[in-house]
């Protein structure tokens, strides 16, 4: 495996401006629908650093499935095109051939998803789906593979793997189906690990034991992990860095700590406090009134602003994504005077200091 | 006030006694217990919530609550009288009071029916006075739930995952009833909507008086909204009490493990690092373990577990739990807390 640098503090990675393993610059992402050509994503800029954990999170539709399997090339059919760039140490994936592409996906960046069986083959043992995988991209023995893939299903936490490493994906229950994608996917030792709600459908038990396994693997193997979820407690317990996306954007990009305390959009700010572990049990819940705009009818200027408590004259205009200082990013021109609330709310002082001098 | 009215206003709306709901496997040659012995009652405008791991029997119970289902065994009363030994029509009439609401707004909508026809619909079926009379209340019912007299002309595709559940409500609150049943009705809404949903149903609730019992899995939600919490394991109650206690002094362990194992969006500052994670998955209601069914996961099982299934008793007032050693005295959430 080829080896980012040695354990850093992934946040001074990002701000000492060390190389990023993977670095995302101006990608969009367009459609072609029976409307014409829809331009689904726009203007996403992220890093990402070796062995770092960051959490993609945003609502349905915002774009974190198509961004995931662009940098794979593993968009639906119906794709009309790319801008921008993908780099992954130095290798644009956006516009490299498609033999390099196979060389990468698979064994440098892997996926797991959301439904494991669909991506298992219900004919295959899993120990003959694991196997082959590693196969495919080295050269080993059978029995090496064998070897391998027993000891990665002891590593991801199947309990007697020379028991299961025959059976068929049918006879596994839903955390452990998991595990073994989980197994495949790190089989080959990649860089990155991109998944994509691994445990939306699993009981909130087993979810604690897949997000610890996967906490553990990136913290252990240094592979860096790109966690797309809604669930932004998904994201304070696993990663150390929340990218949000709206409407096909990213509208803000800080470290865990720093997005929940102090967030800067007034979209973070407000999903944060429409949520119910922070309210006063039975209280009304503060919503974010209207809805996400479709794709056919984005509107200009800011994609928040018909639902923004904020707006004011000068939203209209295309808002960037800036830089906030301290390594942080935000698409909206009024972070400076806006003093948002965050997910201590009404803010626990002591707690948020604590946080914000770390 | 008459004597007749002082008792039915202390009568439970729901009493639920020794409920048994099994099924047959799709081959056959097994039976799914999947309610098996459930005792509870639900008190006259209060929400009741249930929270429980995928297919430990959740929607079994709504179902059989609004009588979508026959019990296998046991008894469910409404306001103290059993529905089904009502004649038919009194029957067909009486279960107007109680309806169900599921968490997929498509699938309750037909796609080729205006949301005006939709909200109709019901009012039609039980035939609710003139045609006029009907349109008044549903149009009433779809400015109750917020939407903008012109949604009726639209289509369930013109509308937003939030709007199309507020149909639904508009839908079940047409025929005035007592009790909803609420069946993870907010798991398919996004994010940024949930509050407005949740808020709706306890608006609701304060002006019409309406009695909820919400199904969930969803921790924080169930917490959020109702007096008191079941918590159901494989067709069973472990616990049951009022919301406060469940959440801040549980007293089964399968109850604290769910509490620790929920993700928290706090900063890490004030995340409680020590969580207990438990080994394995949920067993099959086919043929689920002796003695308490929680044994094989649970980090305190004994033998005795394994021997005797633990008593359904009121540990404190008005907070029930099912396990041998809930009240033991180095038995609680923080003598677990320091067991790896
Ligand atoms: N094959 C496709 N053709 C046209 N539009 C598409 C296609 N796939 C995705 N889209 C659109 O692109 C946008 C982003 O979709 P994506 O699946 O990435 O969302 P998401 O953020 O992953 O949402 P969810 O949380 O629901 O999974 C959506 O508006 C979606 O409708
Ligand atoms: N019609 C049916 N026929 C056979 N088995 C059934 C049927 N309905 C439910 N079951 C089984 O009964 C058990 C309880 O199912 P139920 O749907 O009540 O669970 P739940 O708690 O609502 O789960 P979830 O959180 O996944 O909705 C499960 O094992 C399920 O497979
Ligand atoms: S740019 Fe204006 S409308 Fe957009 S988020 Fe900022 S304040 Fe709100
Ligand atoms: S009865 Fe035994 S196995 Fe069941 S919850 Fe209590 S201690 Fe655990
Ligand atoms: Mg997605
Ligand atoms: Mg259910």
């Amino acid at each position: 495996m080829a080896a980012g640098p040695p354990a850093q503090r992934r946040t001074e990675v990002v701000r000492d401006g060390a190389r990023p393993l993977l670095s995302v610059r101006g990608l969009g992402i367009r459609f072609k629908t029976t409307q014409g050509i829809w331009q689904a994503t726009r203007r996403i800029d992220f890093d990402i650093a070796p062995g770092e954990r960051v959490g993609i999170v945003g609502e349905s539709g915002c774009g974190k499935t198509i961004t995931g399997l662009s940098i794979l090339r593993l968009l639906p059919g119906n794709f009309a095109g790319l801008d921008g760039k993908i780099l992954f140490d130095g290798i644009d994936l956006a516009s490299c051939s498609a033999r390099q592409m196979r060389a990468i996906r698979g064994k440098r960046i892997a996926m797991i998803f959301q439904e494991p069986m669909s991506a298992l083959d219900p004919v295959f043992t899993v120990g003959h789906q694991i196997a082959e995988t590693l196969r495919v991209h080295s050269d080993v023995s059978y029995e090496e593979a064998r070897a391998r893939t027993l000891e990665m299903l002891r590593r991801v936490g199947i309990a007697s793997p020379e028991r299961r490493i025959d059976d068929y994906p049918h006879q596994l229950s839903g955390g452990m189906r998991q595990r073994v994608m989980i197994a495949a996917s790190l089989i080959c030792g990649p860089q990155l690990l991109i998944a994509d709600e691994p445990t939306t459908a699993l009981d909130v038990t087993v979810q604690a034991q897949i997000l610890e396994l996967l906490r553990d693997i990136s913290e252990t193997s240094k592979t860096a992990l790109m966690l797309i979820t809604h669930d932004l407690g998904v994201v304070a317990e696993t990663c150390t860095r929340m990218i949000t996306m709206y409407a096909g954007e990213v509208i803000e990009d800080a470290t865990v700590d720093e997005a929940l305390v102090r967030p800067l959009h007034p979209y973070t700010s407000g999903l944060l406090r429409s949520l119910p572990h922070l309210s006063p049990r039975h209280g009304r819940l503060p919503s974010i009134p209207g809805r996400v705009p479709s794709i056919a009818e984005m509107p200009a200027g800011c994609r928040f602003r018909a639902r923004c408590a904020h707006a004011a004259k000068g939203c209209e205009a295309d808002q960037k994504l800036q830089d906030a200082g301290g390594g942080r990013k935000v698409r909206c021109w009024r972070f400076a005077e806006l003093n948002l609330p965050g997910a201590l709310h009404p803010p626990d002082a002591p707690a948020a200091a604590k946080v914000a001098t770390q | 006030m008459t004597a007749a009215s002082t008792e039915q206003r202390s009568q439970p709306i729901v009493s639920v006694r020794d409920l048994q709901v099994r099924f047959q496997t799709s081959d056959r040659r097994a039976t799914v217990k999947a309610v098996d012995g459930v005792n509870f009652d639900v008190r006259r405008g209060e929400t009741f919530g249930i929270i429980g791991e995928s297919g430990s029997g959740k929607t079994t119970i709504g179902r059989a609550l609004v009588f979508l289902l026959n019990p296998s065994a046991g008894a469910i009363l409404h306001d103290g009288i059993d529905p089904l030994a009502l004649p038919r029509r009194e029957f067909q009439s009486h279960r107007r009071d109680y309806q169900i609401i599921f968490q997929d707004p498509n699938a309750a909508l037909n796609p080729r029916m205006t949301i005006l026809a939709s909200v109709l619909e019901p009012l039609e079926l039980a035939r609710v006075g003139s045609r006029a009379e009907r349109e008044r209340q549903a149009r009433e019912a779809l400015e109750r739930v917020g939407l903008p007299q012109e949604f009726g002309a639209r289509y369930p595709h013109q509308l937003s995952g939030g709007q199309k559940q507020r149909v639904v409500i508009a839908r079940a609150l047409t025929l005035k009833p007592k009790l909803i049943v609420c069946d993870e009705v907010v798991a398919a809404l996004d994010m940024s909507i949930r509050g407005d949903v949740l808020n709706l149903f306890a608006d609701l609730q304060r002006d019409l008086g309406l009695t909820y019992v919400f199904i969930t899995h969803d921790l924080a939600v169930v917490s959020h909204i109702s007096e008191r919490v079941a918590v159901m394991y494989l067709g069973q109650f472990v616990e049951l009490g009022p919301t406060e206690e469940v959440a801040e002094r549980p007293l089964h362990p399968y109850t604290i493990a769910l509490l620790s194992a929920e993700p928290r969006p706090l900063p890490s500052a004030m995340r409680q690092e020590s969580r207990i994670v438990l080994q394995g998955e949920v067993p099959s209601p086919i043929d689920p373990p002796s003695g308490c069914r929680f044994r094989t996961r649970c980090p305190h099982a004994q033998p005795l577990c394994t021997d005797r299934v633990p008593e359904w008793r009121e540990l404190k007032p008005d907070h029930w739990v099912a396990c041998h050693f809930a009240d033991s005295p180095n038995f609680s959430p923080n003598a677990l807390e320091t067991t790896p």
